[in-house]
């Protein structure tokens, strides 16, 4: 039991169908939001996923939580099957896994108080918390940071900052052991956003949460996550330890998304090499064939456009979907063209990948292994 | 001092404030700055820090019966806060534009992108429908908006987020204005359609001369584009210098609180953010004294009630750098160093 993941997700796939407007709704196709993702969360760890709006990170972690129904695929929590559960058998599983919502003023009730909203899951899980529902309330406000005295305050009476601490203290009510976090701080300002960072590793680290946190903020992400997904267009394109996809990511999105931001440091800023992305996501309702990424891919080749890269492990630990990874290149360091030092991964190898880093690094394709986001040894 | 010397838009002690139910709400109070042509002002702040208010009273866009303006804003020697609203109109468009953080709702849904870019053409130049139509579509194809021909005949809901961005970029530039205001231009957009756009602005400005008042949240932004930055918090403006100054040797301790709050993507300095205590201030009720001494780590080192009590003046520490707050100088250059250190990697 310990060895296994507490959340396991094997293959998930959310579509969802497109109709058109007329009197018989007629199918026009589906949306494939989610098309065949897998990942682990360990207990206690925080799972990032990023990616661009329409990536289906989102949908990803609402389908966990069963908010939207999947179309295949398993769902394991606790070493339980959830995929399937019937609306009434999902009650008790609602006690392990709980959401928090992207947009603090939406996602509370504003005719409740907040006393009335925050013990809401006792409540609908008929929990007596010992002491009694109003103490185990005023305790939670307490430890979100929020004053116990304000139990009988509307939401519109507090800030966003608060608000999202009034979502994050009913989410936790009931101990879950996972919390999916949809954009929990992307809606706050700048100084507001790190007091909700540090307050949700605080009560990681006292209740032993897991989290899955969607956000595209990936400066945000770095700081709170231990693993790192890339999802594009409903795959996950790559996935690793936060300093392996951070420092040296081998994805072409992951480097591109990386390099897209601009870093709160001008002398850097201005050294760093910047790779533009062309076009807009493609429609998701259309993906393009092989890779889904091939279209925008600076990397792309013939075999991209036919031929779908699968997700294999690189390195432990470290899962790849690329025909073309960029193993030449540190980030932050120039690329010459689009076709240098391109490694080909082996044809649908499965078996044998970790000895393709290993390869490379023996053709002197490696490149030194920096930790640093830009390569420059004369700072610090 | 005569107009040859003035700088290209000169905003003097602007000063926005509107009367409302709860109270005279202090939007803007006794903001200054300049920027000539080519350069890059940033104006940086949390919302409610009176921004955007700023922006829209350079633009002449704040309705005089509900808000009360005073101050200077002179564009290229007129002072556009003591002009009529006809001859403001006549500068907007032409003379200075504005693009805004949401294009969808700031284009209109019923007209094609074609339309609306040519009725912008022939507001402010006398030429013909034809001609308009021709200008605004080769301003569609230098935005990289790809067979402008044809896309000019689309209507705004057929265009993706970063799309509708660019048409707002071409309307705002196809009169050539000297002056553009963007508004949180890129904060609905993902990231890499915002590199995108931000070059796009860049490679724009050099070709036009433009002077470009950029107003956002995003300190990577600030650090890529910007020559001047203007911090900004309740309502006034509480720092001000060159780019290298605000993120190396800032001095007013919310510039620094902002810096340490940011995590970066470049690496983790600790395991824990130092977020700013607290939430920043009503507009309704601002605090007596400094603005931001409620939140301020360090207005013990003042001592007494100077930072409760009195408002600071801006202070000038060099030629372009200025800071308003009550410490003494020795104090501020050693929080200065001790914050930016650790900000870009050294340890605390």
């Amino acid at each position: 039991m310990s060895d296994q993941p507490l959340l396991r997700v094997t293959d998930l796939k959310t579509y969802f169908p497109v109709k058109s407007g007329g009197l018989f709704r007629r199918s026009l196709g589906q949306v494939k939001a989610v098309d065949g993702v897998s990942f682990d969360v360990n207990a206690g760890e925080t799972l990032g996923l990023v990616g661009e709006s329409g990536c289906g990170k989102s949908t990803t972690g609402r389908s966990i939580l069963r908010l939207i129904d999947p179309t295949g695929g398993r769902i394991e929590l606790d070493g339980v099957d959830v995929t399937d559960l019937s609306k009434k058998e999902l009650v008790p599983f609602r006690r392990t896994a709980q959401m928090i919502f992207q947009d603090p003023y939406n996602a509370l009730n504003p005719r409740h108080t907040v006393g009335s909203i925050i013990s809401g899951p006792f409540q609908v899980q008929k929990v007596d918390p010992p002491g009694g529902v109003r103490a185990a309330v005023q305790e939670l406000m307490e430890r979100v940071g929020l004053n116990p005295e304000h139990y009988n305050r509307y939401p519109s009476e507090f800030s966003g900052g608060q608000r999202q601490r009034i979502g994050i203290a009913r989410a936790i009510a009931l101990r879950p052991k996972l919390i999916v976090c949809d954009e929990p701080v992307s809606a706050l300002d700048v100084s507001i956003q790190a007091q909700i960072v540090n307050l949700l590793k605080d009560l990681q680290e006292d209740f032993g949460i897991s989290y899955l946190f969607v956000a595209h903020d990936l400066s945000v992400v770095r700081q709170i996550s231990q693993r790192v997904a890339v999802m594009y267009l409903g795959h996950i394109v790559e996935l690793a330890s936060r300093d392996v996809l951070y420092s040296r990511p081998l994805h072409p999105y992951t480097h591109a998304l990386l390099s897209a931001i601009p870093l709160p440091d001008p002398d850097r800023q201005k050294q760093r090499e910047q790779i533009t992305l062309n076009g807009d996501l493609p429609s998701p309702m259309n993906p393009p064939s092989g890779c889904v990424f091939h279209t925008r891919c600076f990397r792309a080749q013939d075999r991209c456009k036919v031929e779908i890269p699968e997700l294999v492990e690189v390195a432990p630990g470290h899962v790849l979907a690329c025909h073309f990874p960029m193993t030449d290149v540190v980030i932050g360091t120039r690329i010459e063209g689009p076709n240098s030092g391109l490694v080909e991964m082996p044809h649908r190898d499965v078996e044998a990948p970790s000895e393709v880093i290993a390869d490379m690094a023996e053709e002197g394709l490696g490149g030194p292994v920096t930790a640093d986001y830009v390569g420059d040894p004369d700072r610090d | 001092m005569s107009d040859s010397t003035r700088a290209f838009l000169d905003v003097r002690d602007l000063t926005v404030s509107f009367p409302t139910e709860g109270g005279l709400v202090h939007a803007v109070e006794g903001v200054s700055f300049s920027i000539e042509r080519g350069e890059t002002l940033a104006i940086v702040g949390e919302s409610g820090s009176g921004k955007s208010v700023s922006a829209q009273a350079i633009m002449g866009l704040i309705n005089r019966k509900a808000g009360h303006i005073s101050g200077e804003v002179w564009l290229n020697g007129q002072n556009i806060v003591a002009m009529s609203d006809d001859d403001v109109r006549k500068l907007r468009g032409s003379e200075m534009a504005m693009i805004f953080q949401d294009p969808m709702s700031s284009l209109h849904p019923f007209y094609k992108i074609g339309a609306q870019l040519s009725e912008a053409v022939r507001v402010h130049q006398k030429v013909s429908k034809a001609d308009a139509k021709a200008q605004a579509i080769d301003m569609l194809g230098r935005v990289g908006i790809p067979d402008p021909k044809s896309r000019a005949d689309t209507y705004p809901h057929q265009l993706s987020g970063g799309m509708r961005q660019r048409v707002m970029i071409a309307m705002a530039l196809i009169n050539s204005p000297s002056l553009l205001i963007a508004d949180e231009p890129t904060t609905a957009l993902d990231v890499t359609v915002q590199a995108q756009i931000l070059e796009l602005i860049a490679s724009l400005q050099s070709e036009f001369d433009t002077a470009v008042v950029l107003i956002t949240h995003d300190l990577g932004i600030v650090a890529d584009v910007a020559d001047d930055v203007a911090v900004m918090y309740g309502g006034r403006l509480v720092e001000r210098a060159n780019v290298d100054d605000i993120f190396y040797r800032a001095q007013m301790p919310y510039t620094l609180g902002l810096l340490s709050s940011v995590p970066r993507l470049d690496q983790v300095t600790s395991d824990r953010l130092d977020p700013i205590p607290g939430n920043p201030p009503s507009p309704i009720n601002l605090p007596p004294g400094c603005v931001f001494q409620p939140r301020c780590s360090y207005s013990h080192l003042v001592g007494g009630t100077t930072c409760e009590m009195q408002r600071p003046e801006l202070l000038q520490i060099n030629a372009d750098h200025f800071v308003r707050c009550h410490l003494d100088e020795a104090e501020r250059v050693r929080i200065s160093t001790e914050v930016t250190h650790v900000f870009h990697g050294g340890q605390a």
